[in-house]
């Protein structure tokens, strides 16, 4: 087999038009017994971006993900990586896709270093340099003081560096991350992303699923949000937040008594109902432009009620969540990751 | 952290990347054999794999031999070159019933979907395990063989003869490991492959003429016996060990071992290309 490399950013892929595009996707169906965990889903992945796939649990993000990586028949639609087609030319799919999730993983009965030897071999790169490969990834993701340990004594951090690392050894040009962080503590969550911006800073294209509204917002240039088997919404997460509407103006008042003064002041001004939180002096409310915040503090001044201190906020993905399926994130999608 | 990729070839970093249609012969053995090597990595870790190929042949040669050795041949050493063939099977069957408990329990863990990710021939994860295995049906062979000559047993086919015999109960073992291996990519659970691989063994095993001459059986229960794949290995380790003969027997068994290959390792493959 040939050694495999990474291919020139705009050159042609064998057998595809729209090599432009790292994964495209029309119409994907996936069905469990008469149920569609995946429902016609489309997606386009540029280039060297990071496309993010955001959904709670059961949104079929990882049935999509195990279609597009050749470990589940797809059962309607077309799919194709860098321009080979999914459903025909699975064995050249497998040539430029890396998968890294909690399924695909890594031998327990093997240390680190076998484990990144084997899959190096497999691979067709000869005992020698797979050994030198090994090496060069253990050091990479700083697990070279554990390289001969059982992977039953690794941190749930170190298993996902692991994971993903044998998932690097023919540097295939695009990964698959099915949530990289979940069930990781903050710190090694942070050092997760870090990893991941790395990954894109060296020419790859990931596809990532999260069911963290703020890891998609930190990681991903564009965001799918994917609930039943559907796309919600499409677009960066500036668009997706805008596109929920307005901003909110977020106010805290110097002199709490003074709450009733400046809610008619906004009232008359924007002709809308704030919220109020007269013990704190805290007043919300909604604005249809950000440029109006300033009228507001401008009115407030002339009527002399001083402010303790001021923002104006987008609307946060968990409102975008939402303000599109109609229901919030339940429990197991919380903002929080917690060990599961 | 500078780069997180492992370097690539020099010179080819800016070429193509030129994907191959399929997976060549040269590079199925190639992932075979280090499937093998990881499956001999488990054996080493695991040594209680071995329990069936170590402690059971040696403890059923001297239970067989001296209980039923003086009701059927009259005495344990005119049973011994009887039962010595007839356990040696015995003993493959088994070893091999573990390949496919063992492959269901691999294919549940997460490495498997790793393997199935990979741009890797079907067959290597299959048929590694199978490569190791080689070695476990040689320990067990060589440990019933040992037993046997112990208790005093002198195959009349000389050294030549015995080992003869031995590796064509590999090769036996090996070829119906296959059967196994395809329970195991169908079956649901570990569990279930044990159960159903110990309703497939124990008739194949007992239903033959691996521990008593077929003419003291009903004529019904002979015919069976006399069709029974196990009965044809059986009576050509006989022939190879105790007469140092190259029989009709023994083609009947290669040719059952081809024909069970034959069918079962597509089978097993197209099986397990379908699940995980």
């Amino acid at each position: 087999m040939n050694r495999l490399t990474l291919p020139a950013p705009h050159g042609a892929v064998p057998g595809g038009d729209t090599h432009d595009l790292a994964v495209h996707a029309t119409g994907l169906v996936k069905t469990f017994g008469g149920v569609n965990a995946v429902d016609g889903i489309d997606l386009q992945v540029r280039r060297g971006e990071v496309f993010g796939v955001l959904g709670p649990n059961g949104a079929g993000k990882t049935t999509m993900i195990r279609m597009l990586a050749t470990l589940l028949p797809i059962d309607g639609g077309e799919a194709s990586i860098f321009g080979v087609d999914v459903r025909r030319r699975g064995h050249e799919v497998r040539q430029l896709v890396g998968v890294t999730g909690q399924y695909a993983s890594v031998d327990e009965n093997l240390t680190a270093r076998e484990n990144l030897w084997l899959f190096a071999r497999l691979q067709g790169i000869p005992s020698r340099r797979a050994r030198a490969t090994a090496e060069e990834l253990l050091a990479s993701f700083e697990l070279e003081t554990a390289a001969d340990r059982p992977i039953s004594q690794f941190s749930g951090g170190m298993r996902r560096r692991l994971d993903l690392a044998a998932s690097l050894i023919t540097r295939p040009p695009l990964i698959f991350l099915d949530e990289p962080t979940t069930g990781l503590d903050p710190r090694t969550r942070g050092q997760m992303w870090d990893t991941i911006r790395s990954l894109v800073a060296d020419g790859c294209t990931v596809l990532l699923t999260t069911q963290y509204l703020d890891e998609a917002d930190q990681l991903a240039d564009r965001i799918a949000v994917i609930d039943h088997g559907r796309t919600v919404a499409e677009g960066t997460p500036d668009q997706l937040k805008s596109g929920v509407g307005t901003s909110t103006l977020q106010l805290r008042l110097a002199d709490t008594t003074r709450s009733a003064d400046a809610a008619d002041v906004v009232r008359r001004l924007l002709g809308e109902e704030p919220a109020l939180t007269p013990e704190s002096g805290g007043l919300n409310v909604a604005l249809t432009d950000a440029d109006r915040a300033a009228d507001v503090l401008i009115a407030l001044r002339q009527a002399q009620i001083s402010i303790a201190s001021v923002s104006v906020a987008k609307p946060t993905l968990d409102e975008v969540f939402l303000a599109l399926t109609g229901r919030p994130t339940d429990d197991e999608t919380t903002t929080t990751p917690e060990a599961s | 952290m500078t780069t997180l990729l492992p370097s690539a070839d020099p010179g080819s970093a800016t070429a193509e990347r030129v994907l191959a249609p399929h997976v060549s012969l040269r590079d199925t053995v190639s992932q075979t054999l280090s499937m093998a090597w990881r499956a001999t990595k488990k054996m080493r870790r695991n040594p209680e794999q071995f329990f069936d190929v170590t402690f059971q042949p040696i403890l059923f040669t001297a239970m067989f031999a001296y209980i039923f050795g003086g009701a059927i041949s009259g005495g344990v050493a005119a049973y011994l070159p009887l039962i010595i063939p007839g356990i040696l099977a015995q003993t493959a069957l088994t070893a091999c019933m573990a390949t496919g408990i063992q492959l269901r329990e691999d294919m549940d863990k997460g490495v498997f979907d790793r393997f199935q990710s990979l741009p890797i021939a079907r067959i290597a994860p299959l048929a590694g395990p199978m490569v190791a295995d080689l070695l476990r049906y040689a320990i067990a062979a060589t440990l019933t063989v040992a037993v046997g000559l112990l208790m005093g047993y002198r195959p009349g086919g000389g050294p030549l003869g015995v080992l003869a015999g031995m590796l064509l109960t590999v090769v036996a073992g090996w070829s119906l490991a296959w059967i196994f291996t395809w329970l195991g990519t169908v079956a649901r659970t570990a569990q279930s492959v044990q159960g159903i691989s110990m309703m497939i063994m124990f008739p194949l095993t007992f239903l033959s003429n691996a521990f008593v001459p077929v003419d003291t059986l009903p004529g019904w229960l002979a015919a069976f016996v006399r069709v029974n794949p196990v009965s044809h290995v059986v009576s050509a380790v006989r022939d190879l060990m105790n007469d140092g003969a190259v029989t009709g027997e023994v083609a009947w068994a290669l040719l059952g071992c081809a024909v069970v290959v034959a069918v079962f390792a597509p089978l097993a493959v197209r099986s397990y290309s379908r699940t995980v």
